[in-house]
């Protein structure tokens, strides 16, 4: 029973909660118990909340029996420690937020309370979400659970822990933040299905900053379809974030059955690199294959300043990371550096202990794109590549209905392969980062294997607030790709 | 445009973030292997091209001028690593 | 343009422009929804955006935005439809965010100006721009011996910055130019100008140079937070300035503090390394964008400011333009002086105001709001005279009552009996005691001294404790004298 538990869609929890055919609490027992087994070698959660996971299982068990359950009364989730929760540490994975306790709830997380999800606790972050390997965590890397015996692969990042935790069947769903493809990366080379939506749908009220600009918090599942219940449940306006989008939520769900007959969907020729993988290649062939196949339209066309978009994003992230990340200074909250020296020394010294070395890098790099004399040559340089990348997209969509691409260059590797090069490790957001600045929805649906077993993702890209078509086109690769590999380390195992 | 050792410093210390200057060395040629490789931006044809800020499409929506917050000092103090009664504490500050 | 400061190698003009920071009168914060009210308790008025927590958004508050537009119509002024906000980043201990919201590339408003006068002369100085940003929190210093203490109470409360061209030539000006401002901004209900409690502070920008010269280098002075000091700012670090030159030296461009005992500018070098803000659009705010017709809607609420109410004031009762620009001054006398002009000798009502009322006031240390004397009694009293039920002499004494008491004028003037004598019988009466006291005068003043004729006036009210009526008086005084 409890390893079945650990494989269910949301859907298929929800009806057999719903049905009484097991409770709430039997089923975050479930999860609890994964954790408690398999975290050890995953270390994809940074803090563990058992006891408030299963009262909030009681809450739901509750609910269920009295008929008033919310849509996700009983599910288990992990949540990105990005997450503001209040009275859960949130740590951003940084020793600077190492015992922050915060008195206050993000929006996403508690539109998913509201809704009668369950939170298992704190999943593990590249610090701050700045990475693509969740090996910059100050509470330690994840380990992929892909990871073959005697080999530790990443999990990708940011939101490495929360992929790992679904693709492991230690969650049901959880949450992520995609700054540069921090949701699409991870989901890929995880095995699962993660999905950004357009900027504005998910409030960051309460998500700790990192590029305020890029910052798009998503949902990962198993599925697509759970993607699209979770993303039902996190979305909408938001009075508390200036840039929230005060538009009605669809019903994602429902979207996933649409199909794709008469869709056109576009093939974007930039994203066919000199030395891509052959196989990431061919996967990529196959899914247009199988959208051909179900009544889709394949077009060919042209994104010119794609290969400019990791560039302009390495100024743009940085230079609003340097400003958001000018708050931990060890006044009012978090670590604080020990000194007998004035101000500016307890500044500096807090800020070495606390930031790990990918951030400080990147806060230097902020400060020095913003300074005077430099501003121009690279920060509005670099918004000026910003709006040509949107009107590439613009241009597209006016032809297409929705755009067809790899998630990423390579699969998983190796944990320590990437670290010492930063724009070898950069280049992994490659196919990922023009979505995320042109605030365009964008999610990963597994879709294959490499030769090595290891998980690849395909990306589809809408038009800005129709995730609908997003989630459609994913569903039907879904359907077709037929994907049922899971990983070797996983719940029940 | 590359950083030389006396630019990292200023920039470190603009950032207030402690570099000792063993790390310096490091630093630069890690820093300018990113400038160097985001030079490829010169590259692009941007003229007449507006700078685009984010991607939100809209304008900015105002609230009404109503106290709805505050008088949460307890709240508000309660992860400070030095507080003095109702305020913060820091190292005495000459101005 | 007459002030210069004299130096040995001749005459140097100055040259001043200033920047003034005027707290937005509003229930809350620019970005939060904590109160901005002075005086409460440390930290009691702080949300978790003001104190920079992690993941806090800020979001605009309608009326700052709407004060601040208020403002630039009372100047004249460009009104951008389209604003944006930026961050200027710098560490410090009440900046929680590290960064101000504040607006340099696209301010809210443009240019536009302030009329000014001195010595009779008009002058307009130009106004750059306004723009909206956030306060810091506070810093005190003298609390503990080792350590500073942080209150955000302040910490993103709207402000104003009203930045002058360099227009201003005198300490006289910057001094105009502050209380016209003041003025302004107090008509328009868009701050209350309250330089004590800090809702009012300048930073003085001084140069000089020799007459037709370009520029030359200017330094800063910050935080001036009264206008005396102010015009003292002007006067010592233009002096400050000449000497440098004279001396062989040159002016460092450099932010200065002023010293309002010691009377003097020196440097603050610990503010001058590594000056580097780093201003970048913020991310968390969208453009601001106004309508056309909000604006205008706007501008059709607008009180009547100094200028055209001096101007009618001079129109419509007949002032002077000097008396008129007394009344003027703040909205409230403003409105007390019309409210006692109203159907009345506007001139008289010009004269007990700016005189017999100001006098009262500063004596008993208050202000016209809260005047022992309304402008219902004052014009009570004005109408007593009219209809000659008091004299200009018993006038004064009622003022005075009025003033101790409160009461109303009818009501002190049936109570002490102060009303004129009119009844001719008892005015004949006193002329004949005083005729036949003063024989030997009486004689003199028909012999041709009729000087004297002031002394029979002053002998005759005297007899009636004042309470003749002076015309009546002086009419039977001239038929008796002369008979
Ligand atoms: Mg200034
Ligand atoms: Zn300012």
């Amino acid at each position: 029973m409890t390893s079945s538990l650990t494989e269910l869609s949301i859907a298929a929890a929800s009806e057999a909660l719903r049905a009484r055919k097991f409770s709430a609490r039997e089923l975050t027992q479930a999860h609890v118990d994964a954790i408690a087994a398999l975290d050890s070698q995953l270390n994809a959660f940074i803090t563990q909340t058992p006891e408030l996971a299963l009262a909030g299982a009681d809450q739901a068990d509750a609910a269920l029996s009295r008929g008033d359950a919310g849509k996700l009364a009983g599910i288990p989730l992990g949540i990105k420690d990005l997450f503001c929760t209040t009275g859960v540490r949130t740590t951003a994975a940084s020793r600077i937020l190492g015992h922050f306790v915060p008195p206050y709830e993000s929006t996403v997380t508690a539109n998913l309370l509201r809704d009668g999800a369950v939170f298992l606790g704190k999943t593990n972050l590249d610090e701050f979400a700045m990475g693509s390997s969740n090996e910059s965590s100050a509470f330690g890397p994840v380990t992929n659970p892909w990871s073959p015996p005697g080999k530790a692969l990443v999990p990708g990042g940011s939101s490495g822990g929360s992929a790992a935790a679904v693709s492991a069947g230690l969650a049901m769903g959880a949450t992520g933040t995609d700054t540069g493809g921090s949701i699409r990366q991870p989901a890929s080379l995880c095995g699962i299905a993660g999905m950004k939506p357009t900027y504005g749908r998910c409030s960051r009220y309460g998500v700790v900053a990192f590029a305020s600009s890029l910052d798009h918090p998503g949902p990962f599942g198993r599925s697509v379809a759970d993607c699209a219940t979770l993303l039902g449940s996190m979305a909408g306006f938001d009075p508390k974030d200036s840039t929230s989008a005060d538009r009605a939520v669809p019903d994602f769900a429902a979207a996933c059955a649409r199909g794709v007959k008469g869709l056109r969907i576009g093939v974007p020729r930039e994203y066919r690199q000199d030395g891509m993988a052959q196989e990431i290649d061919a996967l990529w062939e196959q899914g247009l294959a199988w959208l051909r196949d179900a009544g889709a339209t394949v077009v060919d066309v042209s994104l010119p300043h794609t290969k400019y978009g990791l560039a302009a994003y390495y100024i743009v992230a940085p230079a609003e990371a340097s400003s958001n990340l000018a708050r931990y200074d060890g006044v009012r909250f978090g670590l604080r550096g020990q000194t007998n020296g004035d101000l500016d020394d307890l500044y500096e010294l807090t800020r070495a202990e606390g930031f790990g070395e990918e951030v400080q890098r990147r806060i230097l790099i902020g400060t020095y794109v913003l300074s005077a004399g430099y501003y121009d040559a690279y920060y509005t340089r670099a918004q000026k590549v910003r709006a040509l990348i949107l009107r590439d997209f613009t241009e597209a969509f006016g032809q297409v209905d929705a755009l067809l691409t790899p998630t990423t260059p390579n699969a998983a590797f190796a944990q320590g392969e990437k670290v010492d090069d930063p724009v070898t490790m950069y280049l992994n957001d490659v196919f990922t980062v023009p979505a995320d600045l042109a605030g365009i929805p964008a999610m990963s649906v597994p879709a294959g294997l490499d030769g090595a077993g290891l998980p690849l993702g395909l990306q589809v890209m809408g038009r800005p607030f129709d995730e609908e078509t997003v989630f459609a086109v994913g569903a039907a690769i879904e359907k077709s790709a037929g994907f049922t590999a899971r990983p070797r380390l996983r719940a029940g195992v | 445009m590359s950083l030389d050792p006396a630019t990292v410093k200023r920039i470190a210390q603009l950032a207030r973030i402690r570099v000792t200057d063993d790390q310096v060395a490091p630093l630069q040629s890690q820093l300018n292997g990113i400038l160097g490789w985001i030079e490829q931006l010169q590259e692009v044809n941007v003229d007449g091209v507006a700078p685009l800020t984010g991607a939100a499409d809209m304008a900015l929506r105002m609230r009404e001028d109503r106290v709805t917050d505050g008088g949460i000092a307890e709240k508000v103090l309660a992860n400070a690593p030095d507080r003095a009664g109702e305020f913060f504490a820091v190292p005495k500050v000459v101005e | 343009m007459s002030y210069t400061v004299a130096g040995a190698e001749g005459e140097w003009e100055i040259v001043c422009g200033l920047e003034v920071h005027a707290q937005v009168t509003s229930q809350a914060k620019l970005f939060s929804g904590a109160s901005t009210e002075f005086g409460a308790e440390p930290n009691s008025q702080v949300s978790f955006v003001d104190a920079g927590f992690p993941g806090m958004l800020p979001v605009i508050n309608a009326e700052c935005v709407a004060q601040a537009v208020r403002t630039g119509l009372g100047l004249d002024a460009q009104i951008n439809l389209v604003s944006k906000f930026d961050r200027k980043n710098y560490f410090y201990a009440d900046l929680p965010q590290g960064y101000q919201i504040s607006q340099l590339y696209h301010p809210i408003v443009g240019a536009g100006h302030v009329e000014i006068e001195v010595e009779g002369e008009t002058r307009r100085i130009g106004v750059t721009r306004l723009h909206l940003e956030q306060d810091a929190g506070k810093s005190l210093h003298d609390q503990d011996p080792s350590r500073s203490f942080i209150d955000l109470n302040r910490s993103g409360v709207a402000l104003m910055e009203i930045v002058s061209e360099p227009d201003i030539r005198s300490p006289e000006e910057a001094g105009a130019y502050l209380r016209k401002l003041r003025s302004i901004l107090r008509y328009l209900g868009t701050c209350d100008g309250n330089m004590e409690e800090g809702s009012m502070r300048a930073d003085v920008n001084v140069s000089v140079r020799k007459h037709g010269e370009p520029f030359r280098t200017r330094c800063e002075v910050k935080n001036v937070n009264s206008i005396r000091y102010v015009m003292h700012a002007v006067e010592v670090e233009a002096r400050r300035q000449v000497d440098v030159w004279e001396s062989g030296g040159e002016v460092r461009q450099e932010t200065r503090l002023y010293d309002n005992v010691r009377g003097e500018t020196r440097s603050m070098r610990s503010k001058e390394n590594a000056h580097d803000y780093r201003y970048f659009p913020d991310p968390d705010l969208l453009p601001l964008v106004l309508e056309e017709a909000w604006v205008a809607e706007l501008k059709t609420h607008l009180p009547e400011l100094p200028d055209a109410k001096r101007a009618r004031f001079v129109s419509q009762y007949g002032l002077s333009p000097y008396d008129a620009a007394v009344l003027v001054a703040e909205q409230a006398t403003a409105v007390f002086f019309e409210s006692v002009a109203h159907g009345r000798d506007a001139k008289a009502a010009a004269n007990w105001v700016m005189g017999d009322l100001f006098g009262a006031l500063n004596r008993t240390g208050r202000t016209i709001e809260d005047s022992p004397v309304s402008a219902a009694a004052l014009g009570e009293m004005l109408d007593l005279m009219a209809d000659n039920t008091i004299n200009g002499r018993i006038a004064k004494d009622v003022f005075e009552a009025m003033v101790e008491t409160g009461d109303m004028p009818g009501a002190i003037v049936e109570a002490r009996g102060l009303r004129q004598v009119t009844d001719t019988g008892a005015i004949d009466a006193a002329i004949e005691a005083v005729i036949a006291a003063n024989g030997d005068k009486v004689e003199q003043y028909r012999g041709g001294k009729e000087k004297l004729f002031g002394f029979f006036v002053g002998q005759v009210m005297k007899a009636m404790a004042g309470k003749g009526n002076p015309a009546l008086v002086n009419e039977a005084l001239k038929t008796r004298l002369a008979a």
